[in-house]
């Protein structure tokens, strides 16, 4: 651990020591956590291991018992998913968080509409509908996503598939410097799974740190630059995946196996 | 971009049924549009001339001034996947207490009228204080509100009428919106006007401006909006109050419509209000909708019972007709609902 942190640069996002118990459950029991600059992180665990509670905690969704957060090096401290958000963490909840009646346009700029300058704008709050469309065509031509037609189209009549590039969008729109994706596959088909693989990437490359929580074995090891491996409520490991088997992950994932040594395991 | 467009429509179920149902999504008045004028094609060959005289017309306008008043404030509620039963009270309790105040404690009309708007609000702030703060389902609330409001009707108005004659003396500011403009042979009511003018304030507030969105969102999906950074409640519970001031202004309307004051006024208001939303294509599941389909459920109630009427139907058709009218609304709503999914 001392060497990496030597070698490489400060992680966007650090967690250290993260407690969180519900009553007599304790899911988060001295966790870690590391987000390197431009990587795909991928979480994973078995159901319990506490890696949800883990992730709710970087948004800003629960408050941690004890530990500590740090973005970008310093100290934070998060009220609600909202405080997250406003300082450059975005999370795509599974549910999606789209009002589906809704065209892609609202649900972009959902909460943080622009209004026009001036009078209008300030007295009698007119939208800047015009800009906001400009900047979501925009914004979904970068992403590669034009092949949704009519931005004033609503959210329900696309498939599963476009609905989570809008919700990625959304999420990497506005100046983020972290996208938790939270099972972004797990209700798609092979094709349209496959998009929304690429659409990571290219968020990745745009220079945007992804979380990326997904049961999907194959997704993770395709996908990931480094898996982060949750158990009994606490990182166990960090392995790349060219350096190891998807089987042996799940082995230590399930406790089946011993985490390598050498290992951030505190 | 511009090689965006076309060839990737392919992709797209291109399908004549899956694009009909993209643009009612869209569109959702384009069906009570549809009703209206096939409406109105119907009554005018049935009835000929006299339906579409302009008298008739505005006739019909005046007759939906308070339904449609109403109606605009049932919108929003409704908007939010809420219900408010107590609506009709409201109307009357207000107009009660414009009434009494004016008749009773001397207060200048003017003030009267602003304290009866008042009235109308904090009806409606108490609705929403329970939707929103002791989180009980509308449906109860309202249901419950509708009798307490009912019973302070009672109680204010001591079961009396306020006579026309008495307010045209005291108080004639409060008969105002009752006075017409003659156009031709149309008389149009300075209530219809005031009405009109208040949807479009409330079509410009729901589509461009941020709160109008937010509405729309609370009503779809209250838990997105609340991740997306919406103020749920303080969304729901401003609803809520707008709806009671608009309600207390058609109070105001009601007086100019029947000239007197009666503790049995607004007795129907409540469901018709509902049956003007409904058909006007908005869902009662919320968060789909729209002000102009209101205002053409309103005149498709309107007209129906109009052109019925000048049929030589019975009332009781009247009702028949409405009553499927709703069924088919509803039904409709249901079907795009679940195809969507």
């Amino acid at each position: 651990m001392m060497a990496r942190a030597v070698t490489n640069p400060e992680p966007v996002l650090k967690a250290r020591g993260l407690v969180k118990s519900f009553g007599r459950v304790v899911a988060m029991d001295g966790a870690d956590f590391d987000l390197m600059p431009g990587e795909i992180l991928a979480v994973i665990g078995d159901n319990g291991a506490g890696k949800s509670t883990m992730i709710s905690a970087l948004a800003g969704a629960v408050r941690p018992d004890a530990g500590e957060i740090f973005l970008g090096g310093e100290k934070v401290a998060f009220h609600s998913p909202m405080d997250a958000r406003s300082q450059g963490i975005e999370t795509v909840f599974q549910g999606l968080a789209l009002a589906p009646a809704l065209t892609i346009v609202d649900n972009l700029f959902l909460g943080r509409e622009y209004r026009v300058p001036g009078l209008r704008g300030g007295l009698f709050r007119l939208l800047d509908r015009a800009r906001m469309r400009e900047e979501a065509r925009k914004h979904l031509s970068d992403l590669g996503l034009m092949t949704i037609q009519n931005i004033d189209q609503v959210v329900e009549t696309l498939s599963g598939g476009q609905r989570q590039g809008v919700a990625v969008a959304r999420a990497c729109a506005f100046g983020s410097k972290v996208v938790i994706l939270d099972e972004p596959t797990a209700a798609l088909g092979v094709k349209e799974s496959r998009k929304v693989l690429d659409l990571i990437r290219d968020v990745r490359d745009r220079g945007i740190a992804i979380v990326l929580i997904s049961h999907n074995m194959p997704h993770v090891f395709e996908i990931a630059d480094r898996v982060h491996i949750h158990r009994l409520g606490r990182r166990v490991a960090v392995v790349r995946p060219s350096e190891m088997t998807m089987s042996d992950a799940v082995a230590i994932m399930t406790g089946a196996m011993e985490p390598p040594a050498g290992q951030p395991a505190d | 971009m511009a090689s965006n467009d076309l060839p990737q429509f392919a992709t797209h179920d291109t399908r004549l049924s899956r694009r009909v149902i993209n643009v009612l999504h869209g569109n959702p008045t384009i069906i009570p549009l549809f009703v209206l004028v096939l409406g109105l094609a119907v009554f005018s060959s049935v009835v000929g001339q006299r339906f579409f005289h302009p008298f008739n017309l505005s006739l019909v306008l005046q007759q939906v001034t308070i339904i449609g008043t109403v109606a605009l404030a049932q919108t929003l509620i409704i908007l939010t996947a809420g219900i408010d039963l107590s609506v009709g009270a409201i109307v009357v309790l207000s107009s009660v207490a414009m009434g009494r105040l004016a008749m009773d404690h001397d207060v200048p009309p003017g003030l009267a009228l602003a304290l009866g708007i008042a009235v109308g609000s904090g009806c409606g702030a108490l609705n929403g204080f329970f939707v929103t703060m002791i989180r009980l389902p509308p449906f109860i609330v309202t249901l419950g509100t509708w009798s307490v409001f009912n019973a302070l009707i009672q109680f204010w108005s001591g079961g009396e009428t306020i006579r026309q004659q008495e307010i045209e003396a005291a108080a004639p500011i409060l008969q105002w919106t009752g006075e017409s403009l003659r156009m031709g042979a149309a008389r149009l009511t300075i209530g219809s006007l005031l009405m009109l003018l208040l949807a479009g304030l409330l079509w410009y507030v729901l589509n461009r401006t941020a709160y109008g969105r937010h509405i729309y969102a609370v009503g779809n999906d209250p838990n997105a909006a609340r991740l997306s950074g919406i103020g749920t409640r303080k969304v729901l519970f401003t609803v809520y109050l707008t709806a009671g001031a608009i309600c207390g202004f058609a109070g105001w309307l009601l007086i100019g419509r029947i000239g007197a004051i009666s503790p049995l006024g607004g007795a129907m208001t409540n469901l018709d209000s509902i049956t003007a939303v409904v058909i006007g294509g908005t869902s009662l599941f919320g968060g789909r909708g729209s002000i102009i389909g209101t205002l053409i459920g309103a005149l498709i109630v309107g007209f129906f019972r109009n052109g019925l009427a000048l049929a030589g139907l019975d009332v009781l058709w009247q009702e028949f007709t409405i009553g499927f009218l709703i069924i088919i609304a509803v039904s409709f709503d249901q079907w795009l609902r679940r195809i969507s999914t």
